[in-house]
């Protein structure tokens, strides 16, 4: 059967350029993997030179200068152009259409317009840098800082700017889709839980993203008009803007995290051979971050100098947000209780996931709570924190989306010994690159700074090495991922772990217009009685060399 | 039905036009007139009611379907909670 690699090209659009006038879900899918992979390894080696930077006192590698624009272009890069984007931008448009039993997105053209955006928003960014030099802010902008410093604070703004309009077109095009292009026969408990967590992160979206978008206006605005917004001296409130930035910004951390967990309870019961348990409870936890998630935004600005009450409500809420969290990490090991469980590269990521995202929900009640908060606040303690919840949680599920449903993009099997060693180097990497920063953080060591104190230097030390392992397994495992597409195509690849949702249902790589016939919708998406019956799954191929 | 399309007439959309000039006479008029603090409520309360009208009949919210109603009623009150979050630390400062 034909791919959708095979697509006739227009005329004058040939080979690359037929991909960048494509409305195909699949191909602006494959559009959004390379050019984020590409920002990731990026923001790596960026991360990578500030711990080489930190792992000795003094000067090292960079600057004073320029270390602060490197941990600004660092998290700039990994927040706005790889986290946010990952999963719903690559693995969503790819899966959602096919999970519902549809062609494509509600809104091709769309679609194909916020991928011009994201590339828009990631080229500016890099002008900003070669311009008059990136922004030493952190990524974070805050004022009255952003306002006063001579760095291109308003070309980098712009860019965030730009990539917030790419992330809420893509937001509009899923909600759209997923209501209006449903398989006939699939209702709303009959949707795959990865789709549920895309409508959840959709809406969050959609309603969060223009906060930030007309906020980063606004700094533009007191930087060119001089207007008394947030800068104190002009009568501003500086407060205003941390309320208005994170409004957006703590909501954006369940952009990054809930299509995660979809991918996580996809990959679990598969895995398992297992219904997954607490179906309902999954889907009501996402809608339930999604809306919690929204109401805590203030819990980062304990220090600000904002109100005692707003201490109190904003601590006490960010405590409730644990609890739907607590549902899903429950339901993934009740499903695992007493299953069929096969060893498997996705299966290995999203065990670590689960163990580092637990680690870092646990560190945010620390966090969450104001009376521990003020102690740790602004050290390394948070950076350790959102590192095991941003990479440990939604990194891994992105590195655990790419094993899983690489034979189904490509048609391609990787090499599993090889997988294996990547994810324990990559989580054996990340335990000592970040266990130590939570040490270093309790012991008072502040986040952003360039140099420190002699009591820091093991610390920092052990953090860089571990740094460094965790760089050489990503580097692994992009290689063996890389090195599969130079292979003949992989026999088996149509359904390799036993998966039941819909895009196990039809050929790999899939079809131009995926279903070549109606799709068969099952009652419940994750009933495996035919896969146990069958014995089919990722057993039945050779785990040394995936094939 | 969301999906139908629908024509408005001239006559609807004419009275609507009609309505949001007296309305913004009304804002106006109220405007000269002195009373303290309920000043602004009185200008965002006929805003409000302008907003709705342009949403309902310009903007044809009136006809779509339940879906596309809760949606926006959704952002609002999104934004509702947004600013009334904010007092939290404004009120109590």
């Amino acid at each position: 059967m034909t791919s959708f690699y095979q697509t006739p090209e227009p005329a004058g659009f040939a080979g690359i350029r037929s991909w960048l006038i494509t409305f195909d879900h699949k191909r602006i899918a494959l559009l959004y993997l390379f050019s984020i992979l590409f920002w990731f390894l990026l923001a790596v080696t960026l991360g990578g030179l500030i711990r080489l930077e930190l792992m000795f006192p003094g000067k090292t590698v960079l600057s004073a200068q320029m270390y602060n624009s490197v941990f600004t272009l660092h998290g700039v890069i990994m927040i706005f152009l790889f986290i946010i984007p990952a999963l719903p931008a690559v693995f969503g448009n790819f899966f959602l259409p096919i999970h519902i039993g549809a062609e494509d997105v509600y809104f091709p053209r769309l679609n194909l317009l916020s991928w011009y955006l994201y590339m828009a928003g990631g080229i500016v960014a890099i002008v900003s840098l070669f311009s008059d030099g990136f922004p030493d802010t952190g990524w974070t902008f805050y004022v009255p800082f952003s306002i006063s410093t001579n760095t291109n604070v308003s070309t980098a703004v712009f860019a965030a700017f730009i990539l917030g309009f790419s992330s809420m077109l893509t937001g509009l095009n899923f909600i759209t889709t997923i209501h209006k292009m449903r398989a006939k026969t699939m209702g709303w408990l009959q949707l795959p839980l990865f789709t549920w967590s895309l409508y959840a992160t959709a809406w969050v979206q959609l309603l969060a993203t223009p906060v930030i978008t007309i906020t980063l206006v606004l700094v533009v605005v007191e930087r060119f008009f001089n207007v008394g917004l947030f800068d104190p001296a002009r009568g501003g409130d500086p407060i205003l803007y941390q309320h208005l930035f994170w409004m957006y910004s703590h909501p954006a951390v369940y952009i990054m995290i809930l299509p995660g967990m979809g991918v996580i309870s996809e990959i679990i019961p598969v895995s398992a051979r297992k219904s997954i348990f607490g179906y309902k409870a999954i889907v009501a936890s996402s809608l339930a971050i999604a809306i919690a998630g929204s109401l805590v935004w203030a819990h980062h600005m304990y220090t600000s100098g904002m109100s005692e009450t707003a201490v109190f409500v904003f601590s006490l809420l960010t405590f409730v947000v644990a609890i739907p969290s607590a549902i899903k990490v429950f339901s993934w090991v009740a499903t695992l209780y007493k299953g069929a469980i096969e060893m498997t590269p996705p299966l290995l990521f999203s065990l670590c996931f689960i163990y580092l995202f637990s680690v870092g929900g646990l560190t945010g009640l620390v966090l969450g709570a104001a009376g521990a908060n003020i102690h740790v606040h602004d050290t390394h303690f948070v950076v350790a924190h959102f590192h095991f919840t941003m990479f440990g949680g939604t990194g891994f599920a992105f590195f655990a989306a790419l094993h899983y449903w690489w034979p189904k993009m490509f048609g391609k099997m990787y090499d599993f010994k090889k997988a294996y060693i990547a994810a324990i180097l990559v989580t054996a990497g990340f335990m000592l690159h970040y266990v130590p920063m939570f040490v270093l953080g309790l012991q008072g060591m502040p986040r952003r700074y360039y140099d420190y104190l002699p009591q820091y230097a093991a610390g920092n030390f052990f953090a860089g090495f571990g740094a460094l392992c965790m760089i050489a397994g990503i580097g692994l495992m992009m290689v063996n991922l890389l090195a599969s597409l130079t292979r003949e195509r992989t026999a088996g690849t149509d359904d390799p772990w036993g998966g039941v949702t819909l895009e196990w249902t039809i050929p790999s790589p899939p079809p131009l217009h995926n279903f070549d016939k109606d799709p068969e919708v099952m009652d419940y998406p994750y009933d495996f009685t035919k896969v146990v019956a069958a014995g089919s799954g990722a057993a039945s191929m050779d785990s040394e060399t995936g094939k | 039905m969301a999906s139908e399309s629908h024509i408005v007439e001239y006559k609807t959309l004419g009275l609507t036009l009609a309505a949001l000039l007296v309305l913004t006479g009304v804002t106006v008029g109220a405007a000269s007139i002195d009373l303290g603090w309920i000043n602004v409520w009185i200008a965002l309360m006929i805003a409000s009611v302008k907003a709705g009208i342009v949403l309902l009949v310009f903007m044809h919210m009136r006809w779509e379907g339940r879906t596309l109603q809760w949606s926006f009623l959704a952002t609002v009150l999104f934004l509702a909670v947004m600013i009334g979050f904010i007092f939290w630390d404004v009120a109590f400062r």
